[in-house]
C-alpha cells in the first residue's frame, strides 16, 4: 500500500511540476499511439467491412486468422519488424531501426487485426439487419459498405478504442524496435519497464498512472467529440 | 416513359433446402389496381414477393418485366413486414434510396421532408428514427418505397402487429398511392384488409395459386373449397 501511495504522490509531483522529461515522453506516447492508430483504422475498418460484405473461397479460415491475430504475442511482433529493419534485413537500408516510427509499424501490426475484427462483426450484424432493405434498393457494394460504416461509426470507433487500449500498453514491441532510447524513443511503457528494472518502484507506479489517466482521457474526449450516448439509439 | 408491366410469371419455383417453397406459379400482374396476395399463414406469400422483387432468387420458371431488367430494378419498391430502420433521422431513412440514386443531397432531403409531411411524419423529420413506435416506423418505411415514384410497390403485410389507428393511416396512404396510378401488390392474411383494399386477389395455399380473380368476384363467390374455407375462417391445411 505504501509504495501504491508514494507511486500516486510521484504521479501527482510530475504532473504538477510539469516535469520536462514526462512531458516528452508522454507526447511521444501519443505521437506514437495515434498515428499507429489511425493507420490501423484506415486499414481495419474498411478489411472488417470487406470480410463482412464478401463471399470468397476460404472466407471462414481468413475470418478465424484474423480473429486469432487479436492475440498476437507483442514480443514476437517486436522480433519481426526488427529483423525487417535491421542493417541485414530486406527493410534495412531504410534507417528505420530504433525510431519512432519502427515502434509506429510494430503497433500498426498489433492494433490492425483487433480494429478489423472487431469492425467484422459489428458491420456483420448490421449487414444482417440491413440486408434485404439495401438489396431491395439496388444498392452497389460501395454504397453498401459507405451505408454500412456511416451507420455503424459508433461500433466502429470502440473498435477503434480497443485498438488505442492495446497499442498506449504496449510495450514489448516497441522496446525492440525502439530501444527506449532517452529523448528519442522513451514512451511511457518503456520508461515504466526501465524504472521498474532501476528498483524506482514510486516513479514507475507514477508514470503508470499519468498512463491510465491518458488513456481514460484520451477515451473521454472521442466519446465527448463524436456524441456517443448523446443522440439516443443511433 | 415505358411501363415495366405486366409481369408475368411463368411456373416460377422456389425450392429451398429440397422442400418447395411456391410453385409452380403462373400470374400477371397487369397495370393498374391494388392485388391482394391473400392466404393462411404460411402459405408462400411473402416468398411469392420477394421473389416478383427479386430479393429472392426464383429456384424455376420465368420471370419477366416488360422492358429491361434494370429499368424494373429502379421502377420498384417493397415494404418489409417488419420495417428496416437506417440508424438515422427519419428524414434521412427517406431520402436515402434518392441518395444511392445519386440526387444531391439538399434536393433528396427537401423530397423527404415533403413525403414525411404526406404520412404525417412532418413533426418527426430530425428524430432518430430507431425511436418510432411502430406504426410510425411503417409509416416512414412506406414513404421511403414511394419517394423514388416506382410503377410498383410490393408490400408484406404491411399493418401486421400494428393497432387499428395505424393501420387506418397505413390503408389511406396506400389507397391515395393506389389512385395515383402506383401499382400495389400487397401480401396479407386480413380479411377485412383485403376486402377494403384489394381490386384483384390472388389466393395462395401450400405455394400454389387456388384462385386469381377480381375482389368482387372472389368474395361473391370463391371458387375453391380452400379459398371458401378461408373466407368462411375455418382452419385451411
Amino acid at each position: 500500500m505504501g509504495e501504491i501511495a508514494d507511486g500516486l504522490a510521484a504521479a501527482f509531483r510530475l504532473l504538477v511540476s510539469l516535469d520536462s522529461d514526462l512531458l516528452e515522453i508522454t507526447l511521444r506516447s501519443l505521437q506514437v499511439t495515434l498515428t499507429a492508430v489511425a493507420i490501423a483504422a484506415a486499414l481495419g475498418v474498411p478489411m472488417g467491412a470487406w470480410l463482412a460484405l464478401s463471399r470468397f473461397r476460404h472466407r471462414r479460415a481468413t475470418i478465424a486468422v484474423l480473429n486469432a491475430l487479436m492475440g498476437l504475442p507483442p514480443v514476437v511482433v517486436g522480433l519481426f519488424v526488427y529483423l525487417l529493419l535491421s542493417r541485414s534485413g530486406p527493410l534495412g537500408v531504410l534507417g528505420l531501426l530504433f525510431t519512432p516510427t519502427a515502434m509506429i509499424i510494430a503497433q500498426v501490426i498489433i492494433a490492425t487485426p483487433l480494429i478489423a475484427s472487431i469492425s467484422h462483426q459489428a458491420i456483420r450484424d448490421l449487414w444482417a439487419e440491413y440486408h434485404d432493405l439495401l438489396i431491395s434498393l439496388n444498392a452497389s457494394k460501395a454504397q453498401r459498405m459507405r451505408t454500412l460504416i456511416w451507420d455503424g461509426r459508433r461500433s466502429l470507433l470502440t473498435a477503434t478504442l480497443a485498438g488505442f487500449g492495446r497499442a498506449i500498453g504496449e510495450v514489448g514491441a516497441i522496446m525492440i524496435v525502439g530501444g527506449n532510447i532517452d529523448h528519442a524513443t522513451r514512451v511511457l511503457t518503456t520508461a515504466i519497464a526501465l524504472e521498474t528494472s532501476k528498483g524506482n518502484f514510486s516513479l514507475a507506479l507514477g508514470l503508470g498512472f499519468v498512463l491510465i489517466g491518458l488513456a481514460i482521457a484520451i477515451n473521454l474526449a472521442i466519446h465527448a467529440l463524436s456524441r456517443t450516448e448523446r443522440e439516443g439509439r443511433w | 416513359m415505358v411501363s415495366i408491366l405486366p409481369l408475368e410469371l411463368a411456373g416460377v419455383t422456389v425450392v429451398r433446402r429440397g422442400k418447395t417453397i411456391i410453385g409452380p406459379v403462373d400470374m400477371t400482374i397487369a397495370p393498374g389496381g391494388l392485388t391482394v396476395i391473400l392466404g393462411p399463414n404460411g402459405a408462400g406469400k411473402t416468398t411469392l414477393l420477394r421473389t416478383m422483387h427479386g430479393v429472392e432468387r426464383a429456384s424455376g420458371g420465368a420471370l419477366r418485366w416488360h422492358g429491361p431488367r434494370g429499368d424494373a430494378d429502379l421502377r420498384q419498391s417493397f415494404v418489409f413486414q417488419t420495417p428496416i430502420v437506417l440508424r438515422r433521422s427519419v428524414v434521412e431513412n427517406i431520402a436515402y434510396p434518392l441518395l444511392i440514386r445519386g440526387r444531391a443531397k439538399a434536393a433528396a432531403r427537401a423530397a423527404a421532408a415533403d413525403w414525411a409531411g404526406r404520412v404525417g411524419l412532418a413533426a418527426a423529420l430530425d428524430r432518430p428514427a430507431q425511436v418510432l413506435s411502430g406504426g410510425e416506423r411503417q409509416k416512414m418505411a412506406l414513404a421511403r418505397a414511394l419517394i423514388t415514384g416506382p410503377e410498383i410497390v410490393f408490400l408484406d403485410e404491411p399493418t401486421a402487429n400494428l393497432d387499428g389507428r395505424s393501420m387506418r393511416e397505413i390503408e389511406a396512404i396506400l389507397v391515395a398511392a393506389r389512385d395515383r396510378g402506383t401499382r400495389l401488390v400487397l401480401a396479407t392474411h386480413n380479411l377485412g384488409q383485403a376486402r377494403r383494399l384489394g381490386t384483384e386477389i390472388v389466393f395462395l395455399h401450400n405455394g400454389l395459386v387456388h384462385e386469381a380473380a377480381s375482389a368482387e368476384a372472389f368474395f361473391a363467390g370463391p371458387a375453391t373449397a380452400e379459398a371458401r374455407a378461408f373466407l368462411n375462417g375455418d382452419i385451411v391445411v
